[in-house]
């Protein structure tokens, strides 16, 4: 694996240096952050970023146009197994801390990784809570169809703790692999309720109803971002995290529901 | 490697070198990755890895569900393949084309349709529950109609080549004789084509015993109730890798127990 990610980064280098549309020269932002960058980022992010970090990618090319951001989504473990393993990429954003961590203990990034957003848990129901669901309690309901993310999941293992803190021992009838196929079982109303991320509910464009879950029963997941520490291209890669928790990069999250740390 | 210039292979008796690397290549790419499990598996806590709950519950539904598909498959699967064989009918082309679909479809659009069908909401499964009460998804037979779909077509179309090849002359023979329609299929027609039912039968359940898209998309996950041993292994590997790599052996042994013994069963009658 960590020959087969040296090939691939010393042609990612070779391609990124032979790329005649990334000269700096034709480069003509004015805004501080754009002076000199040029080249290709390659951000590996948890798929729950995806649309927002596809906004985010737009505006920071705009930003500067001498960048090519190409975004690398997927479980924070597998990205994380891909970082360790020796994949090419300049940052790294994982949907929660004990991904980031590993990475770290690895030796694998070269900023002291920060926390850029979080993520709360919501219940979602299909659209007209035939079950009418209106709290956790109604999770220990033998009546209802639930469904959770399973244990081990990030997702899984929030609900559980917000389902403890809550005091309640939920009737369980599916553990779903991910938060995407647990939301797609309530979307077409096979199940009555189940927790995701608010993210989810808000992307979900209305085809699920979110429920909220009391601030002393509910779960923070922190989003941490660092550089890695074998990036091939680390100047942009400050730059493209110093975005992200800038104020433009935090309204852009903001939109699909994250709230700033 | 080279061929000795004499010996008891006479020139067409010779195996060719080249295809015989290319077979032992071949070979690799099946056994490489069984032996990298083999090196993962922590052997001595294998016992109570194997007498888990999770693991006995899995490997109970795995086996009633995998044999309960293998049976429906060989009641209705029968049948189904009788008829593409020997009934002339406008759109047998197409009929033939939608059964074996489910071989070509990604099992996860498989339980996805079964789900928009069958599910609570589905178009049948809607007035199923109104009418009954009846839930398949989140069942255990909701498991069992999920491994028949994905399976199943590995008897009929194994069965329908064995009907249509078979010489029919000793079909006409026995009803000259005087045998009635039932005595014919039951006498003869079945015999005939026993190897090749058997045949299909062993590929169905062992399609079956390793269904997981499916049975995920359509029966959910939940010990004891839906999760079988594919499932188990999931979701194992994302919090526990010491159980799946057990779960995981456990099923390369059933397989291969029932693949080999039955192969050389079969082998033989054919």
């Amino acid at each position: 694996m960590r020959v087969l990610g040296l090939i691939a980064a010393t042609a990612l280098l070779l391609a990124a240096c032979g790329d005649p549309g990334a000269t700096p020269a034709l480069s003509s932002s004015t805004t501080a952050l754009a002076s000199g960058l040029d080249g290709e980022l390659l951000v590996s992010a948890a798929a729950s970023l995806t649309d927002a970090f596809a906004d985010i990618e737009t505006a920071f090319e705009h930003a500067n146009p001498g960048v090519d951001v190409v975004l690398n989504l997927g479980g924070s473990s597998s990205l994380r197994e891909q970082i360790i393993e020796g994949a090419p990429a300049d940052v790294f954003a994982s949907a929660n801390m004990a991904n980031m961590d590993d990475v770290r203990t690895a030796g694998e990034v070269a900023t002291e990784p920060r926390v850029f957003a979080a993520n709360l848990l919501q219940i979602a129901v299909p659209a007209g809570n035939p079950g009418g669901v209106t709290g956790l309690e109604d999770f220990g309901r033998g009546d209802l169809l639930i469904g959770l993310c399973a244990e081990g999941v990030p997702c899984g293992d929030f609900a559980r703790e917000a389902l403890r803190k809550a005091g309640v021992d939920p009737a369980v009838d599916t553990n779903e692999p991910d938060v995407r196929a647990l939301l797609t079982k309530i979307e077409i109303g096979e199940l009555d309720a189940g927790i995701t991320y608010v993210t989810d509910v808000v992307t979900s464009g209305g085809a699920v109803e979110g429920i909220e879950i009391p601030a002393e029963q509910n779960v923070t997941a922190d989003y941490p971002i660092a550089v890695l520490a074998n990036a091939p291209n680390p100047v942009v890669a400050e730059t493209f995290v110093a975005f992200v928790l800038s104020a433009e990069g935090q309204a852009i999250l903001e939109q699909y529901g994250f709230a700033s740390p | 490697m080279r061929d000795r210039p004499a010996g008891r292979h006479t020139a067409a008796g010779r195996p060719p070198a080249l295809l015989i690397a290319l077979a032992c290549l071949g070979l690799a790419l099946f056994v490489v990755p069984f032996i990298g499990l083999l090196g993962r598996v922590p052997w001595s806590e294998l016992p109570g890895l194997l007498t888990s709950p999770t693991a006995t519950d899995a490997l109970r539904l795995s086996i009633v569900s995998s044999l309960a598909a293998t049976a429906i498959a060989l009641v209705l699967g029968v049948p189904l393949a009788w008829l593409l064989a020997r009934i002339e009918f406008p759109g047998r082309a197409l009929v033939r084309g939608i059964v074996t679909l489910p071989l070509v479809l990604p099992p996860v659009v498989g339980g996805a349709v079964l789900l928009f069908a069958l599910g609570r909401r589905g178009m049948v499964g809607g007035p199923l529950y109104r009418a009954t009460g009846l839930l398949l998804p989140f069942s255990t037979a909701g498991v069992v109609l999920a491994t028949t779909f994905v399976a199943m077509p590995f008897l009929v179309i194994t069965v329908e080549g064995a009907l249509r090849n078979m010489d029919r002359r000793y079909e006409g023979a026995a009803a000259s004789l005087g045998a009635g329609r039932w005595t014919v299929m039951r006498r003869v027609t079945l015999p005939m084509v026993a190897p090749s039912l058997v045949a299909g039968m062993v590929l169905t359940w062992a399609r079956a015993f390793g269904e997981f898209g499916a049975t995920i998309t359509f029966a959910g996950n939940l010990q004891g109730r839906t999760q079988t041993l594919p499932l188990a292994v999931y979701v194992a590997l994302e919090s526990d890798r010491d159980t799946a790599v057990a779960i995981s052996l456990l099923m390369v042994a059933v397989s291969l127990a029932v693949l080999v013994s039955l192969r050389d069963w079969w082998g033989r009658s054919t």
